[in-house]
């Protein structure tokens, strides 16, 4: 009569939709907290979504209530301890909302105050891209799924006749063939024994005749039998597209202050986040200089306090020798300059572009130079300017954290017309 | 004996399995048929997960429900509270329909399933299927197929018309899901099958009378149409209304027939909660009852050992706890210790009545429990049930005292303890507590300006000089402003019929 179903096989996230239509409810919301969480996280962390606090404001249901204060109020409680009829009793200053609460629920309660959403990878992303306006064409590119690819792994027992491997079912059959030989001719050996100790007549003609089917049965093992065949096999396996390696190359001179540290590594992370929809692998190189240059990791990249002067060249060259030993023509490079565009001498800021022009913009993907500062244009920027009109180059001047979207967008738009040739 | 021996090994090993289950479901419902005559709906229990669970919590139980944001909120809340730790997931959750759905979480322990067994699937179900209050305004056998045909019909309209206008009619609705019940007037029961037998008549009906010429003469169509709509809105309120999702589906001027059919879909749904809420100290009280008796009566016939009631006890005695007032897990009285304690007592006076009993439940001294226990569960909500059954040892095993609390006095002051003075007001005032017209305010509709604007006039009644939240009230009134497609007044009156506040939306 009754019926009992184990539902616990049954697909997770009934819920999936419900929530979808909640998020869109508080999508300012969390649109606004988005920047946050970037400057609090390491760049690959970015990856992993984050924790949105949601205000109430906009998640609340009316409907008509009693003002909690007003009119007469009786309210029943247990475990009176000390209390007679007619006592009484202070009401608590301010509010006066001590028995408020004396709806007898029996579950308490949380406070919606404290509500808190927390994102998952993806979402994350479609929120940060959001915010930065992409055209839908660039968005569908940057949400491209990952292309599959038929790869071979390994044989399989069952399948298609066009996909037989001769070779492994060959070497199966062999291999059978001289096992069951093996046992026939030791069957054989051992009936020879017999037939040379055996001295009665009978005997001897009833072991001839077995000798005689063994042999038979030794020489017609059968060529190929379907326990050898062997056949190639094909999974489907998500190809990275390519790999890409992203330089990251900041000026740590005494001029960068804590403020153009955080520009820099937000225009890194998002350039990461980027990089990451459009490639299976990202790798990063943290390069820093002051008069030298030096590969070091995102900890120190951001956190370590050494300053000096400034020489940029040496950290271009780093870069250049990098990419040499490790980075071939398969890989996608990107390179992106941070600096507040002092630079020591003339001469460096010269060199630095005769290293892009010579080497480094025809084997980088992208490149991209943002000067941080409030006034005017940097030794590096006059010496940039001639290379504008490279179509894989941009520069931009920031000095505030909203001002890096734009230049993304220039990133965007290059990339585009890059796709569309 | 055998059998027994079987069955005992099974419930004392800690790890359930199907066969356990099945086990449970048998026995207990052996005891509750003989021993406890409760009549049931079949069961359907499911075994689910902890996600699985935070699913069922944010549809209220329900199988199916149509999308909305309001219960992606829920679980998004519930599940943060639960990962965060600062709330558990109960043990069961059992919903209203025929058969009977149950959800048990899977990592309960063998006592804790045979005792959420007893206590769902015997003591839930039987008072589904029989509370009078579940009996006339839900109707068991078909909910579950009338929520799907309610996710079809949204879906479909959310297709047609966007999301964005679907979400605004139902934001409108759910403001007034607590106006979408007639209180006295016994609904009709719903069927899926025939909902949409409905909506194709009525499209059909339009269809064939649709006419290309007629369009033509809007002055003369419109005037005949207007005289039949006035007559009609004057038929239509005659006295006040308090079903106002009702009134606003059959009425509002200028409301689109799909946004019409989408209110009278939440005004069903509320319809089918409304039982829930009136019954939730007898709900519970009477399946921790039952739970109580199977489990004992289970023991006594040697199905389970010693091992096995202590873990009972102490799940059933977690249940029950009562926190005191000025404890800091105070939450207000539990539903579960309440109605437990009224259901036990009414045992004790049939079978032991004390001098004080015999005075104050006549009626009950010398019947036979089992009786009464099911006139009671059959006949009652909360307010009543309190009002008629809470006797005097309840009162002072509880310590129950009250407080008055007025809005121009600087003191609360005390009202009534459980001493002789104070046993029937306190009884008074605890039903008063269980009233529904205590927690939401009584607004009805009592005009509509079918001259000149069209407003809609409500009227709140003031019970006890308690006002009106404004904020909330100003936002809800927008709600009934889309819905109406007119401007919407509402007058707070007081006994005398004096306005003390008003709010308006234009």
């Amino acid at each position: 009569m009754s019926n009992i179903i184990d539902r616990r096989k049954n697909s997770k996230g009934k819920s999936t939709n419900n929530r979808q239509k909640f998020l869109r409810r508080v999508e300012d919301q969390i649109k606004k907290a988005i920047p946050d969480i970037i400057s609090q996280e390491s760049i690959t962390d970015s990856q992993s979504g984050g924790k949105v606090k949601v205000p109430v404001k906009g998640i609340d249901e009316p409907s008509f209530r009693h003002d909690g204060q007003s009119g007469k109020k009786q309210i029943v409680k247990p475990g009176n301890d000390r209390f007679n009829e007619g006592d009484k009793i202070p009401k608590p200053e301010g509010g006066g909302g001590g028995g408020g609460r004396g709806k007898g629920s029996n579950s308490p309660e949380v406070t919606e105050d404290e509500f808190t959403v927390v994102l998952s990878r993806e979402e994350f992303l479609k929120y940060f891209f959001d915010d930065l306006a992409l055209p839908n064409m660039v968005k569908k590119y940057m949400e491209s799924t990952v292309t599959y690819q038929m790869k071979r792994t390994g044989y399989t027992k069952d399948s298609v006749p066009s996909r037989l491997n001769i070779k492994s079912s060959f070497q199966q059959s062999l291999g059978r063939q001289l096992a069951l030989k093996g046992a026939f001719e030791q069957k054989l050996k051992l009936l020879q024994a017999k037939l040379v100790a055996s001295k009665n007549d009978e005997d001897k003609v009833a072991l001839e005749a077995e000798i005689e089917k063994v042999v038979k049965q030794s020489k017609t093992i059968p060529f190929f039998e379907d326990v050898d065949l062997r056949y190639n096999n094909f999974e489907r396996v998500p190809t990275p597209v390519t790999s890409a390696v992203m330089f990251c190359i900041m000026d740590v001179s005494a001029s960068m202050g804590q403020h153009e540290k955080d520009i820099a590594k937000r225009f890194f992370t998002l350039l990461y986040i980027f990089l990451t929809k459009q490639y299976k692998e990202v790798e990063l190189v943290f390069i820093r200089h002051h008069t030298q240059a030096k590969e070091v990791n995102e900890e120190e990249f951001f956190h370590s306090r050494e300053s000096g002067g400034t020489v940029v060249a040496p950290s271009l060259e780093l870069m250049q020798k990098i990419m040499r030993e490790r980075y071939d023509e398969r890989w996608n490079i990107y390179c992106c300059q941070a600096s507040d565009g002092d630079v020591w001498s003339r001469e460096d800021a010269l060199n630095c572009r005769r290293l892009l022009q010579g080497e480094i913009l025809s084997a980088v993907q992208y490149m991209a130079y943002i000067e941080i500062n409030s006034g005017g244009e940097g030794d590096l920027w006059q010496a940039y300017k001639e290379l504008r009109s490279e179509s894989n180059f941009s520069m931009r001047n920031i000095h505030e954290v909203h001002q890096i979207w734009p230049v993304f967008r220039e990133l965007f738009r290059k990339k585009s017309e890059m796709s569309e040739v | 004996m055998q059998q027994k021996d079987k069955y005992k090994a099974l419930f004392c090993n800690p790890n359930w399995d199907y066969q356990t289950l099945e086990a449970a479901d048998e026995i207990t419902s052996r005891i509750g048929k003989e021993y406890l005559k409760l009549k049931t709906y079949p069961n359907q229990i499911e075994i689910v997960t902890s996600e699985q669970m935070l699913d069922a919590y944010s549809l209220i139980g329900l199988p199916t429900s149509y999308p909305h944001w309001k219960f992606g909120k829920d679980f998004v809340m519930n599940q943060h509270n639960y990962t965060k730790g600062r709330m558990g997931l109960s043990y069961e959750m059992v919903i209203n329909s025929n058969p009977c759905i149950s959800y048990n979480m899977e990592n309960n322990s063998t006592c804790m399933m045979v005792l959420v067994i007893a206590h769902a699937c015997q003591g839930h179900n039987a008072f589904f299927a029989n509370n009078y209050m579940f009996l006339d305004w839900t109707s068991a056998d078909s909910i579950v197929d009338y929520m799907g045909f309610a996710r079809d019909y949204i879906l479909k309209c959310e297709e047609e018309y966007g999301w964005e206008e679907v979400e605004r009619v139902l934001d409108a609705a759910h403001a007034l899901m607590n106006y979408g019940v007639d209180k006295y007037k016994k609904p009709s029961k719903l069927s899926p099958r025939e909902e949409n037998e409905r909506l194709r008549k009525l499209t059909s009906i339009k269809r064939e009378n649709y006419n290309e010429l007629l369009r033509t003469l809007p002055a003369a169509a419109n005037a005949q149409d207007n005289g039949g709509k006035q007559q009609r809105a004057k038929k239509m309120l005659q006295e006040p209304e308090e079903n106002i999702l009702y009134f606003i589906e059959k009425n509002a001027p200028a409301l689109a027939d799909w946004k019409r059919e989408i209110v009278r879909i939440v005004r069903k749904v509320s319809q089918y909660f409304y039982p829930q809420g009136a019954t939730k100290v007898m709900n519970e009280g009477f399946a921790t009852f039952t739970h109580y008796h199977i489990i004992n009566k289970m023991y006594d016939e040697g199905y389970v050992n010693d091992g096995f009631m202590l873990e009972f006890i102490k799940s059933h005695s977690g249940v029950l706890y009562q926190p005191e007032y000025n404890s800091k897990y105070f939450s207000g009285l539990n539903p579960y210790t309440l109605g437990f304690n009224i259901f036990m007592d009414i045992k004790r006076i049939c079978e032991e009545p004390t001098a004080e009993d015999k005075e104050w439940f006549p009626a009950l001294i010398g019947k036979d429990w089992l009786e009464q226990l099911h006139f009671v569960m059959e006949n009652f909500r909360d307010d009543s049930f309190i009002l008629q059954y809470l006797s005097p040892k309840v009162m002072r095993d509880m310590k129950l005292f009250s407080i008055a609390d007025e809005e121009r006095k600087k003191e609360y002051e005390i009202s009534a303890i459980h001493n002789e003075r104070g046993y029937r007001r306190l009884r008074e005032q605890l039903s008063q507590q269980y009233d529904r017209s205590n927690l939401i305010p009584n607004i009805q509709v009592t005009g509509v300006d079918r001259h000149a604007t069209n407003t809609l006039y409500l009227t709140h009644y003031i019970q006890n000089e308690r006002k009106l939240e404004s904020e909330n009230t100003k936002k809800t009134l927008e709600q009934i402003r889309y819905l109406w497609g007119f401007p919407v007044a509402l007058h707070s009156k007081n006994k005398l019929g004096v306005n003390e506040q008003s709010f308006e939306c234009a």
